[in-house]
């Protein structure tokens, strides 16, 4: 590929839907992270909320790293199964937000008025997806460290997958220039394939953590008494 | 609560440097998949402008911040300097989301040490 200027555009623009489409996400964007904002305090304390800003620093720093999935095509990490297993859906889907945030504002990544379904998309909808996935496989993760590995990659891809569809029905209520089946087939496609790349960054990091900390990961920390903690660091 | 695993938040603040400041060079320049998806049908010009055909992209208007000082995640624009850009963001949002959860927590009652090592 020929250096380019434009290359590091990871998320929807301004004007890729219209504006009451924007508008509506915009006000889902809200209410969703006033939520997480009112929920999230039961899950911050004085070891989890500097764990918390730590995890939205690295999201941001993994978000720079396009991997390549096909001739032409990159993928990057969303994140949101990531942070859920980490610190939790509410605290997580907002270190999701503040990056996106951060993003439009500092480095012109994604459009200010594309910031709802942004945080839509990979915020609420990832994280709370990645979540849901997790909990379901909860027993699993909590059986042995690969358990709690494998857990994080079907999280994350199933994540990348969901938050692909954010895009698709967004697009569908007020998008224009390619038929709707297209865009549908393009982006879980491409997205089947980026999911891969975000299992296994989740996998990876989730499973780092799992070595050095397992105290920290809220997956398996909330699912388990302290009872159960202690004999989950023996077996893994 | 006992003592704040220190060691473990800088370790993991130590990598999320390494990748942004480091790792970012080697990343792929190519369009993630929505931005291919939205430039599908078009024909761009080597800034990846849409120059021809009939595509998503179109419709983008241009970036409300495109003239910020680390737009693009660069320095003013300058060519190779994404890891000082990446190394910034990673420092705001350590700060920004760090602070706000710091703020958010639950206060516990046993008071430790003092906190503001953490930050």
């Amino acid at each position: 590929m020929e250096p380019q200027t434009d290359l590091v555009a990871m998320h929807m623009s301004d004007g890729i839907v219209n504006a009451p489409t924007s508008l509506i996400f915009g006000v889902v964007a809200v209410l969703g992270l006033a939520v997480c904002v009112a929920r999230a305090r039961r899950d911050l304390d004085d070891r989890t909320a500097p764990m918390a800003g730590l995890v939205a620093a690295f999201v941001f720093a993994v978000q720079m790293l396009n991997f390549p999935i096909l001739p032409g095509v990159s993928g990057h990490l969303l994140g949101g199964a990531l942070c859920a297993i980490l610190v939790g859906p509410y605290v997580g889907a907002i270190c999701v937000s503040i990056v996106l945030l951060l993003q439009a504002l500092l480095f012109a990544d994604g459009g200010l008025s594309a910031l709802g379904t942004n945080i839509t998309n990979m915020a609420l909808i990832g994280t709370f997806v990645g979540y849901g996935v997790a909990v379901a496989l909860r027993r699993f993760a909590l059986r042995s460290r690969a358990g709690l590995v494998v857990t994080a990659f079907v999280a994350a891809w199933v994540n990348t997958v969901v938050a692909s569809l954010g895009f698709v029905l967004e697009y569908a209520i007020g998008g224009q220039g390619l038929a709707l089946g297209t865009v549908f087939g393009l982006m879980v496609g491409f997205h089947a394939l980026i999911g891969i790349g975000e299992g296994i960054i989740t996998a990876l990091t989730v499973g780092a953590v799992a070595a050095v900390r397992p105290d920290l990961i809220y997956l398996t920390r909330s699912a388990a008494p302290s009872l159960q903690i202690k004999s989950q660091g023996v077996t893994s | 609560m006992k003592k704040l695993p220190l060691a473990f938040y800088a370790g993991f603040l130590a990598v999320a440097l390494l990748l942004a400041g480091v790792v970012s060079y080697a990343a792929s320049s190519s369009p993630d998949g929505l931005d291919a998806v939205t430039q599908s049908g078009c024909q761009l010009d080597e800034s990846g402008e849409p120059v021809g055909g009939r595509c998503i992209a179109q419709n983008a208007g241009e970036h409300a911040t495109g003239g910020s000082p680390l737009a693009d995640y660069t320095v003013g624009g300058s060519e190779g300097t994404t890891g000082i850009a990446g190394v910034i963001g990673v420092l705001v949002t350590l700060v920004l989301a760090g602070g706000l959860f710091w703020l958010l927590r639950r206060r516990s009652s046993t008071r430790d040490e003092t906190p503001s090592r953490v930050e």
